[in-house]
């Protein structure tokens, strides 16, 4: 079930748009940004307020790689793989998390503290290698810092 | 030197508010627009200043808004789309635009929307850009209460909304038809070419999707006129253009340069030239997607026609460069994972060819490479080429694989024939 709330600000959405299914993918990012991601009954309670089928929804929600459509942890790790970090060497950056948090790409800590994924160019290569936790960019990252900056997120 | 894209951004420092960006003369473009010239005399001005798409593509840009139709009978509402969708691997110019100085983005959005009638605009911003969109957030607000945004713009007549889209991360979302139908809710495919956005774009109706660069670039062309930005440049192409470096250089960074600095002036007096300790093997000059340059090309002026001439493209301008310890294999193999994962998998050709030159790749560097490998590398240079592909994501894709086959072929025969990677690192994109 969408909250209240979720309704009206989804509603809200629709109002700026032609059709309702224009709003499709900012009511998925509402619905995902409350909940953390976008569940089965997430999926079918947001088609039908933007009037389509699941399975049509589905079709967008699956083609976006931040729309998650598998649970996630409280903090989601986004480590750049690409060209430049793995210039710069970012697969040191991986093992560190691998060893630290004892989980792979993919996967969530037991206590669903962190999910760490990798991610596309974050477009600031000439800090590389760099990652996100959540809204917050680290450049310019060296193993040695890794251990403190996963502290700040509990 | 002149620089006025960047003249006021300095990184780590906050954006100048309105008050300030209207002291050192922002907004006085709208002013001017609108007072005293008509949009077609905006599009031949920009037309006429020859200012290049500096998205990758340099096309020119008051030619690509003449195909939009005006006048009374033209379907409406028009729109206008800013691509701030940096997502080409090597890449991160806009970024400094868009969080050194929004101001200037809006301003040159008003002007390119009046150019063409628009009266919608959205700011189509990559989701990872944090700071850009509370500081684009931001300097809307403030545009809108001083009546630079909204109806009736300083009393001229002439409305505009702008809204900011932050988009939830696909490569195929800079394709500006792709990224029409991501503003629309669909998934990203780009569309079939005719009709042109210009005439049928964002909800069928006239449309025009501009790079932020090439935006932020039309406040000055309005105020100081078509001599002044030509004199800009150092070589036939005009203005200047935001170049890059990353990779193993001692201060890689983003500098505005006249268009046409060579690469050897950007590489070694602006980045610095090679760590100690590494050599330079080649570069990438504009992106993943654009085809290596080596050694013998490093005086040539990064401009639209010489690097073109020299067998690739100038594309985003932000070079990436390969050093000797890096294995060239790997290089590829990363960028190829990045265009196989990528793909919209609409036609067959990508959906299908990518991942199998991706998956000969990482064979090759795991030493378990044949010599028949690099043929059919050779074939996918071809087949998955300009012409036989929906979009232009897998010829992107080719470019640096078949340019690494040229000038780096006997590091993939070692490969083969050493039964092994000679640098020992064999990348795996998830292990």
């Amino acid at each position: 079930m969408l909250t209240t709330e979720e309704i009206q600000k989804i509603e809200h959405e629709i109002s700026l748009v032609p059709t309702r299914k224009n709003a499709c993918i900012e009511a998925l990012k509402i619905v995902q940004h409350n909940r953390g991601w976008i569940s089965d009954e997430s999926l079918k309670d947001v088609a039908e307020v933007v009037d389509m089928s699941p399975a049509e929804l589905d079709s967008v929600a699956t083609f976006y790689n931040l729309i998650f459509r598998r649970p996630v942890g409280r903090h989601v790790i986004l480590l750049c793989d690409s060209i430049s970090c793995y210039v710069m060497g970012y697969e040191g950056i991986r093992d560190h998390l691998y060893t630290a948090l004892n989980i792979q790409y993919g996967q969530t800590t037991a206590d669903g503290r962190f999910t760490l994924l990798p991610n596309c160019c974050l477009g600031t290569c000439d800090c590389a290698p760099a990652l996100m936790i959540d809204n917050d960019l680290y450049r310019n990252l060296t193993v040695d810092q890794l251990d403190e900056i996963l502290t700040k997120y509990t | 030197m002149e620089l006025p894209l960047t003249q006021y951004i300095v990184p780590g420092r906050k954006p100048l508010s309105l008050k300030e960006y209207e002291k050192v003369g922002g907004y006085q473009s709208v002013r001017k627009i609108l007072k005293a010239m008509t949009p077609i005399e905006v599009q031949t001005l920009v037309k006429d200043s020859d200012l290049k798409g500096r998205g990758g593509a340099g096309f020119n840009t008051g030619l690509k808004w003449s195909f939009v139709p005006m006048g009374p009978e033209a379907a409406t509402p028009k729109y206008l789309v800013a691509n701030a969708d940096e997502m080409e691997p090597g890449t991160f110019k806009d970024r400094l635009l868009l969080e050194g100085n929004p101001h200037q983005l809006i301003e040159g959005m008003i002007v390119a929307a009046y150019a063409i009638q628009a009266t919608i605009s959205y700011v189509f911003l990559r989701w990872a850009y944090k700071l850009a969109a509370q500081e684009i957030t931001k300097a809307i607000q403030e545009a809108q209460e001083a009546g630079y945004l909204g109806e009736n713009i300083l009393g001229s007549g002439f409305n505009l909304e702008m809204h900011l889209h932050t988009g939830v991360g696909r490569y195929m979302c800079g394709e500006e038809t792709a990224l029409l139908n991501a503003l629309e809710g669909k998934r990203a495919n780009p569309r079939a070419k005719p009709p042109f956005p210009q005439v049928s774009g964002l909800y069928g109706k006239p449309t025009i999707v501009n790079n932020v660069e090439t935006l932020c670039n039309l406040p000055h062309i309005i105020n100081n006129g078509v001599d002044w930005f030509k004199s800009l440049s150092k070589s036939e192409d005009t203005g200047t253009k935001l170049y890059g470096v990353s990779g193993r250089v001692k201060t890689p960074g983003c500098w505005e340069l006249p268009i046409g600095t060579t690469i050897r002036e950007i590489l070694e007096d602006y980045a610095g030239g090679m760590l100690d300790g590494y050599l330079f093997k080649g570069l990438l000059p504009g992106g993943a997607s654009t085809d290596f340059l080596v050694e013998e090309h490093l005086d040539l002026p990064m401009d639209y026609g010489s690097i073109q001439a020299a067998g690739s493209r100038m594309g985003t301008g932000t070079m990436i460069i390969l050093d000797d310890q890096t294995c060239p294999v790997g290089f590829v193999h990363n960028l190829q994972h990045f265009f196989a994962q990528e793909s919209c998998g609409f036609c067959t050709p990508c959906r299908e060819g990518l991942p199998w030159v991706e998956k000969i790749l990482l064979a090759l560097d795991r030493g378990e490479g044949k010599p028949e490998h690099l043929l059919t590398l050779d074939f996918h240079t071809k087949y998955l080429g300009p012409g036989n592909t929906f979009c232009a994501l897998a010829p992107g894709a080719m470019e640096p694989l078949q340019s690494a086959l040229k000038y780096f072929r006997e590091d993939f025969e070692r490969h083969i024939h050493e039964h092994h990677c000679p640098w020992s690192k064999v990348w795996q994109p998830s292990i």
